[in-house]
């Protein structure tokens, strides 16, 4: 980490933002306008300078969206390219070569959507077990496999992919890291429909796809390190410094409010009981965020997770029994590929079912308590019997 | 509404240490539990310590009446370590409460008294009472009264140097004191013997009028929401020490030939555990420095009372569970007499009334976050 003054580097914040915005003029379109910004350094201030970023500290994000916000200057809405964003974005500049990082700008401009190719019908947890096979031919790997449960595949230009490079080693070691274009001849993308009646995500065949050997990030067979600097990302994404009810509470506390036919004596203690923890667990984000920006570790980031899952799922769950019938008209159960969605939007009965994927995606809120178990509380790892064997002698 | 800094200080950390040494030196588990074998065991040697050698009985009184004019942040500090170590003391029922009324109505001699450690007060009303009142006579109009009646379990009732009296409500408060020659009290063998509870009587007891009317109601308001971040800031230090001790056991305790904190039955049980003591670890601290800048006019009674309730019914729950968790984590050795977890689950169990239940304090948080029924 720099050893720059933060007032400092929150000075050369003010002056990117002050010379970002002397080069946005009326005429340009909205792509153009986050270009300024993106060669201004403000796309993600904390990555290095000439990759979108200004080298400081990563506490001073919420600095820099404050200023940029202040001078009028719009952003791109993250919610366009969230895995270009979140997770390939700070992939790409932590192990991308000079060449690789190019497509960074076109990342936060919103000219090049990702999505993420990582989990498997035979990985999902076990992410380290993946089979997509990746196979040398000349200067291309040729990839096959299949990939599931894959958020906004049908919109993507590029993925991220994880496949497997080597089945002679055992399972983390045989693995590589890809960025692969999702327009190329092999690609199949097949809504995968939810729940909810709608297809958020989907089904990826990948069928002989030739990918470009200069497409790899990091080295052959280090895919595995590659991809939990994705996934740690991922979990630093979700959760954090939101207002007092501001989400699902908000949503129910609203309704007690504006109907009183709703307020079922019995039930009051259950709102108000899912109030405060929803409360307690903005405090304890609210401190988390206190701590990492005075540089201190901050183990309850995955403690975040796991609290809004569970949250969320009972106050939906509460939202439904309060309004009676009522909480039983659904709106559309048809097949359709929303371009996006909100956990809080459209009606009672989809919240209740999208919720349920809270404690599903991005780790399982299972792996997250091994996760908190054995990294924050020091408790033994899990029995792996799976760990020293060659993948292809595992059994399938 | 300021942004509320939740990272400690470093003059609370050195608070912390000295506190933690007071009760590491001369409170550990074993003299504690000596407490229930012999319920007379006198504890006045320690509050003295904590009181007047540590200097702490001063610490909610302003400085133009003889205090230390500190906040509730380091009054909480101070009871976290009291809750880490179960400690027999009379800081939540003399030091904060009884003080913090002192205070509120300008009493400046009792409130010297009580800054100095020379004196421990107990307001009488009943532990598990939401209310800091009971249903007491107070005859007379002007600065002297008489009261009369009885109050069940009142905290640290029995042995203290005078008693502080609430009767009425609203306008019609009145706030007296009543030395402890003309108080009857008969303690009684409590459940927790780390804060005992005593019957108070009193029969045409003489009492100095120490405040009337709104300013005397604001003055039980001011306590019973420091009264409720304190008591939090306790409850938490209660469940993290329950906590801690049992991460420790699990990982020594082997069974089937590995640690029983490698099972996922109970690692994910800690998991759980661990999530929930450090959300009432947040929202103690939250609370204590929405307190403190309250103290300074920074902030609304409404927002430090929404505080106090969401820290009071969250530590009330979770130091109950956690203490629970550790007696049955810690398997037939948490049943045991030897093990010290009896300690904090006794504590706990009985913190969870004081003040009232958790329910109880949801009910009075209802109408600040507009959910009344």
């Amino acid at each position: 980490m720099s050893t720059e003054p933060l007032s400092a580097q929150q000075r050369r914040i003010d002056e990117a933002v002050a010379a970002a915005q002397a080069a946005t003029t009326d005429g340009m379109s909205a792509g153009e306008r986050y270009g300024v910004l993106y060669d201004h350094g403000l796309a993600w201030v904390n990555f290095p300078a000439g990759d979108g970023g200004l080298g400081v500290s990563t506490s001073l994000r919420e600095y820099a969206a404050q200023q940029v916000a202040a001078a009028g200057l719009e952003t791109p809405p993250r919610g366009s390219n969230t895995i270009g964003f979140g997770m390939a974005g700070p992939t790409i500049v932590a192990y991308g070569t000079a060449e690789q990082k190019k497509i960074l700008r076109d990342i936060y401009t919103l000219d090049t959507i990702f999505c993420q190719l990582f989990s498997e019908p035979g990985a999902g947890s076990d992410l380290a077990a993946v089979a997509t096979r990746a196979v040398a031919e000349g200067d291309v790997y040729k990839v096959s496999g299949q990939k599931v449960w894959t958020s906004g595949a049908q919109n993507a230009d590029m993925a991220i992919l994880v496949a497997r490079t080597d089945t002679s080693v055992p399972k983390h070691q045989g693995l590589s890291y890809f960025l692969i274009d999702m327009h190329a001849p092999g690609v199949e993308v097949r809504g995968l429909r939810q729940i909810t009646g709608e297809a958020e995500f989907n089904e990826v065949f990948l069928t002989d796809v030739e990918v470009p050997a200069a497409n790899m990030l990091g080295e052959p067979g280090q895919g595995w390190k590659v991809a939990n600097t994705t996934l740690n990302n991922e979990r630093v994404a979700i959760g954090g410094g939101s207002p007092r009810e501001g989400g699902m509470i908000g949503v129910v506390a609203q309704a007690w409010r504006d109907h009183p036919e709703y307020r079922d004596p019995l039930l009051q203690d259950r709102l108000l009981e899912l109030w405060v923890e929803v409360e307690v667990a903005r405090m304890m984000g609210e401190r988390l965020s206190q701590k990492l920006a005075a540089g201190q570790p901050g183990p309850e980031g995955s403690g975040a997770k796991l609290s809004f899952a569970l949250n969320n799922q009972e106050l939906s769950s509460l939202d439904i029994t309060l309004r009676g019938v009522d909480g039983l008209r659904y709106d559309t159960y048809e097949m359709r590929r929303p371009s996006e969605y909100s956990m809080t939007g459209r009606i009672p009965g989809y919240r209740y079912l999208r919720a349920k994927g809270n404690s599903i995606e991005g780790g399982t809120s299972e792996i997250i308590r091994n996760i908190i178990s054995e990294r924050v509380l020091g408790l033994p790892g899990e029995h792996r019997v799976d760990k020293d064997v060659a993948f292809k002698d595992l059994p399938k | 509404m300021t942004d509320i800094d939740l990272l400690p200080s470093e003059v609370e950390e050195d608070l912390r240490s000295s506190v933690r040494k007071l009760f590491t030196d001369r409170s550990d588990a074993e003299s504690v539990a000596k407490l229930y074998d012999d319920p007379h065991t006198d504890t006045s040697g320690l509050d003295r310590a904590w009181a007047q050698e540590l200097g702490l009985a001063a610490l909610l009184v302003p400085e133009d009446l003889g205090g230390a004019g500190a906040s509730a942040a380091e009054a909480a500090v101070v009871a976290e370590e009291i809750g880490r170590a179960v400690a027999p003391v009379r800081f939540l029922s003399s030091g904060v409460l009884a003080t913090t009324l002192a205070v509120g109505v300008r009493a400046g001699d009792l409130a010297g008294r009580l800054a100095a450690g020379e004196s421990f007060a107990a307001i009488a009303f009943t532990a598990s009472s939401p209310q800091i009142r009971a249903e007491l006579t107070v005859d007379g109009d002007g600065d002297s009264a008489t009261v009369s009646g009885t109050v069940a379990g009142v905290m640290d009732g029995a042995g203290a140097d005078e008693y502080l009296v609430v009767a009425g409500t609203g306008s019609d408060t009145v706030v007296a004191l009543v030395a402890a020659e003309h108080v009857r009290t008969e303690a009684f063998l409590s459940f927790d013997q780390t804060r005992r509870l005593a019957d108070v009587t009193f029969e045409s007891a003489p009492a100095t009028v120490l405040g009337r009317g709104e300013q005397a109601a604001q003055a039980v308001r001011t306590a019973e929401i420091l009264g409720r971040i304190i008591l939090a800031a306790e409850q938490y230090g209660v469940a993290q020490r329950a906590f801690d001790l049992t991460l420790e056991y699990i990982k020594g305790r082997r069974q089937f030939g590995r640690a029983i904190g490698s099972y996922q039955a109970i690692k994910h049980r800690m998991a759980d555990l661990w999530l929930e003591v450090s959300q009432t670890g947040a929202a103690t601290i939250y609370a204590a420095r929405v307190a403190a800048a309250w103290q300074a006019g920074e902030q609304t009674e409404d927002e430090v009372e929404l505080c106090s309730l969401v820290a009071g019914s969250y530590a009330s729950t979770s130091a109950v569970h956690a203490a629970e968790e550790a007696v049955q984590l810690h398997g037939g050795n948490g049943m045991t007499w030897e093990y010290p977890l009896h300690l904090y689950l006794k504590r706990a169990k009985a913190d969870e009334l004081i003040l009232g239940h958790a329910a109880a304090q949801r009910r009075a948080l209802a109408p600040l976050i507009d959910l009344t029924a």
